[in-house]
Parts: structure tokens; sequence; C-alpha cells
């Protein structure tokens, strides 16, 4: 892979550091007076998920990390690794579960998610934004209630628990907000 | 393609165009003369920390010409000619300096007072810069007193080397770049630790240098201890004015310049040829003086409390 100097550090550039890939979040240039310029750059390691804060000399360099975002499709799990498939090509990816981590209450057959590959094998799993699923239990709602607002908890045939508006019942399809895990609302009729 | 606008609003170009009036006003009723100096010279600085750019010429018998990192040696060589107290309200460049609040083309409001020394500019600075802002009161940290205030080691001991400097930014920063030397570390400190820690302190006036960063400032003993005669303005944590009580000798500033070329040598930087002409205005007499160099962007940015240098020049660099 190509060096990056800090001056082409720029918010989503992957990089490698201490042996690790690394999405680079922010690059500040500060320099004191007529002082050593330096590069404070904020990265999240893209295996731990965790924000790290290095300063670096102006024009250091750092290795490119061979890094990149795919579009596929959950095929299936096999209780070790979930299965994507690239549709094209037909190709598939196993994912072990760090690579799926929270996206797994997310995961539904046929739906497309994007997958970042480190060196070739998936690193991260992360759903769209919505996803519509269905509610496999909830308790029935009560009539009248829907002006009140209330909420219950439903079970989702991912196995996720969401809190639902009273008056959704078991079987319904509804969309959810996968970055907050939210209810949105029923889903669209098909 | 939107980027044809500027990136400053309105509002910010005319904010701009009040404080010109305003800077230009405030020199005029001090009798001191506004010049103009050349952006393209033969000489340049040997800053190690400062990069350039250089044009090269059309006939390649002519030596490459440099685009001013400030107008330092220019009025300079009016000082020596007898210009007397100057201002001056120019473009700089710095190749590589590009952040919030760095542009590598960039506005320095540069001036001299004959006669005067470091300790009195710092207070017309602070009336200057007071103006703008709209704030009065300010404050002088000797660099040594505001290093021990804050990270407890005292940057002008002996027995402070490089190493014992390091340990400090490990402790305070965690990691900390590879190959520092102890000037490098000192900025780094200043940078990361000191800088955030003064960001409520109003105008901070940072004085008396280690000799190691003396840059053309000349020489004074402070407590028995030999400083640079130089200071710093910081508003908000942010340095926004550099000044020096100007070193007269021409042999000192030779040794001076020299001395950064040799830091240059040390980081494996290229040399740069010394200004001689510059040299020799100084051998033929330079006089007394007090000078100093304010970043007029940054100023704005911070009359307006804006978050980057962009929102107060009318095309930045990504849309030059």
């Amino acid at each position: 892979m190509a060096n990056f100097s800090t001056n082409e550090f720029k918010p989503g550039l992957k990089v490698m550091l201490d042996s690790e890939p690394c999405s680079i979040l922010e690059n500040e240039f500060v320099k004191p007076g007529k002082g050593q310029a330096f590069n404070r750059v904020k990265l999240r390691n893209l295996k731990s998920g965790r924000v790290w804060e290095r300063t670096f000399k102006s024009g250091d360099t750092l290795e490119g990390a061979d890094v990149m975002d795919i579009d596929l499709e959950y095929s299936y799990t096999d209780g070790e690794f979930w299965y994507f498939m690239d549709p094209a090509s037909y190709e598939q990816y196993g994912a072990d579960r760090d690579a799926v981590g929270e996206s797994e209450k997310w995961l539904k057959e046929q739906e497309r998610y994007e997958i970042t590959l480190y060196n070739g094998s998936p690193l991260a799993v992360t759903p769209p934004n919505f996803i519509e699923l269905e509610i496999t239990e909830t308790d029935p709602g009560l009539k009248g209630d829907t002006a009140q607002g209330g909420s219950k908890p439903a079970t989702l045939a991912t196995g996720a628990v969401v809190r639902v508006p009273l008056f959704i019942t078991e079987g319904e399809v509804i969309r959810i907000d996968t970055r907050t895990g939210e209810y949105v609302s029923r889903a669209s009729k098909s | 393609m939107s980027d044809w606008r500027p990136s400053a609003s309105q509002e910010r170009l005319a904010a701009r165009a009040a404080l010109m009036q305003q800077v230009r006003h405030f020199f005029h009723t001090r009798g001191v003369m506004e010049v103009e100096t050349p952006l393209l010279c033969q000489g340049t600085v040997p800053d190690s920390g400062i990069e350039i750019f250089s044009v090269p010429m059309q006939d390649a018998d002519s030596p490459d010409r440099y685009l001013q990192t400030s107008p330092e040696f220019a009025m300079k060589r009016l000082l020596a000619s007898g210009s007397g107290d100057i201002f001056q309200v120019a473009k700089a460049f710095r190749q590589e300096e590009k952040g919030r609040y760095h542009n590598p083309e960039f506005t320095l409001l540069e001036w001299y007072r004959v006669g005067w020394d470091h300790v009195a500019l710092m207070s017309e600075v602070a009336g200057l810069v007071g103006d703008a802002l709209g704030c009065d009161g300010w404050q002088i940290w000797p660099y040594r007193a505001l290093f021990i205030e804050i990270l407890g080691v005292d940057p002008l001991a002996e027995d402070v080397d490089a190493t014992r400097l390091l340990d400090v930014a490990h402790a305070k920063l965690g990691s900390v770049p590879d190959g520092l030397d102890r000037d490098a570390l000192l900025d780094i400190l200043m940078s990361h630790c000191i800088e955030p820690a003064i960001r409520d302190w109003g105008i901070v006036f940072v004085t008396d240098f280690p000799l190691s960063q003396a840059a053309l400032a000349r020489t004074i003993e402070v407590a028995n201890t030999a400083v640079a005669a130089r200071f710093e303005c910081y508003v908000a944590g942010r340095e926004l004015a550099n000044g020096y009580w100007e070193q007269s000798d021409p042999v000192a500033l030779a040794t001076q310049l020299d001395a950064e070329n040799e830091r240059r040598r040390q980081r494996g930087l290229p040399e740069r040829p010394i200004d001689e002409r510059l040299l020799a205005a100084q051998r033929q007499g330079f006089p007394d003086c007090a000078g100093v160099a304010l970043g007029i962007d940054r100023l704005l940015a911070m009359q307006a409390s804006a978050d980057s240098l962009t929102e107060v020049i009318s095309f930045d660099w990504s849309r030059a």
C-alpha cells in the first residue's frame, strides 16, 4: 500500500497504526509560533471501534490500510460465521462474531449490508439505516390507547427487542432505524 | 461547481474591511507610516519550522524567487535606510501550513517602532487587539514561569534535558512522536498543554523565550539567565502575534541566521541561502527598535468567534 503524509490525512482515509487498520476522523494542524509543526489526529480503530488520538510531526507518514467497503447480501449463519454474498459474482464472505458485532440483531436474509473488508476479509458489518422486520412476539395492545402514545416491547424476527406503540400487533412488519434501534413506522405494504 | 463562491460571508467581508480601516487609523494617528515591500524576493528565511514557496523564473539563468513568509527582511532594510516607524499589511506565504487556523496564503500586519523595546510594544499590541476584540486587560507571563505554573517543569533549568521533557510530554499526552529534539518537545508542550490551559486567560503575552528559540530577537538577562527578548501574544489559547526587541548587532544576527541553518541540517532539511542584502543593511546601521507581526485572519476569526480562518478569508486555499 501507498504511504500517506500528514497533509494527505483526510476524514475517511484508511491507514495502519500500531499494526491496526484505522479510519481517520479528524486532522488538526497545530504549529506554535516559529516552531515545529504537528498534526493532531483522531482515528477510529476499525477492529475495536475505539477512537485514538495521536500527534504526528507534520510530514510524518503512515502506511495505507487495505480496507474497502462493499455492499453484500446476507445469506445465512452456521453459528460461527455469518455469510454474505456478492449478488453479481456470487462470491461469499464469512464474517466472524467480532465483525458482525451489534449488527447481528439487524441481519435479515436477502437484505444488503455494507461490509468493510480488511485484506479481503470482513472487518465490520454495517446495516442499512432503516430496515423492515416482522414482529414475532408482543403483548396485545389495548383498545383506545392509540392517542396516549404509550409503548411496549416487541420481539422481532431477528431476536432484537424494540419499543413499539401499543396499537402494533404480532405479525406486523415495522420499520426500524438501526442507528438508534427505534421504531419509525409500520412498513409500507408491498 | 459551487466553489466559485467566497468562503467568507458578506458580513465577514465587511468586518475585514472595517478592521483594515481601524488598523490604518490606529497607525495614522500614531504617526506610523504605511509601506509596501515586494512579495517575490531573492532572499528568504532560514527558519527550520517554515516551508517556503519557490517560484522558478522563465530566464533559466535567474535563480528562483521566493514568496515572502513575512515582510520582515524588507521592512528591516527600510528601517536601516532611515524610514522611522513603519507598518504594513501584507500577504505572506508558507507552504504546508493548512488547517483550521492556518492558510498557506495569509494576511500579516507587521510594524516596527524605533527606539522601543518589546515591553513597550506589547502594550501597543494589547491596545490594538483589545480595540478589535472589545476587551481590555492583559497579562505578561515569562515563558519559564508559564511552564512551571502549568507543567511544573522549568524549561530553562540546565538539568531539564530532552529526556526530562520527553517524560513530561509522555505523562501529559500519552503518545509522543519519535525523534523530537529539545525545542520540538517544548513546542509540543506549548501547543498541546499550555495553549489549551490559557484559553480563558484573555490576552496573554508570553515573553523571555529560551535562547534556542530567539529567532531574530536580541538577548537580555532576566534573573541572571540569558533569554530572548521576544513575545508571543495569545488570545483564547491561540497565537496571534509574535514580536521582538530586534537584534541590531549584525554579527549576532548573522550567527542567529546560521544557527537556524544549523538546525535545518540537524533536522535533515536543506540549508537556505542567507539574505545578504539584510546583512548588508544591518552592517550599515540598524536602529534600536521593536517589531511585531500579527495574523489579521486570526484576529478576524477571533472577533467573529469563527471556527476556522475559512470563514473570514474571501477565498480560502481550496477555492483560491
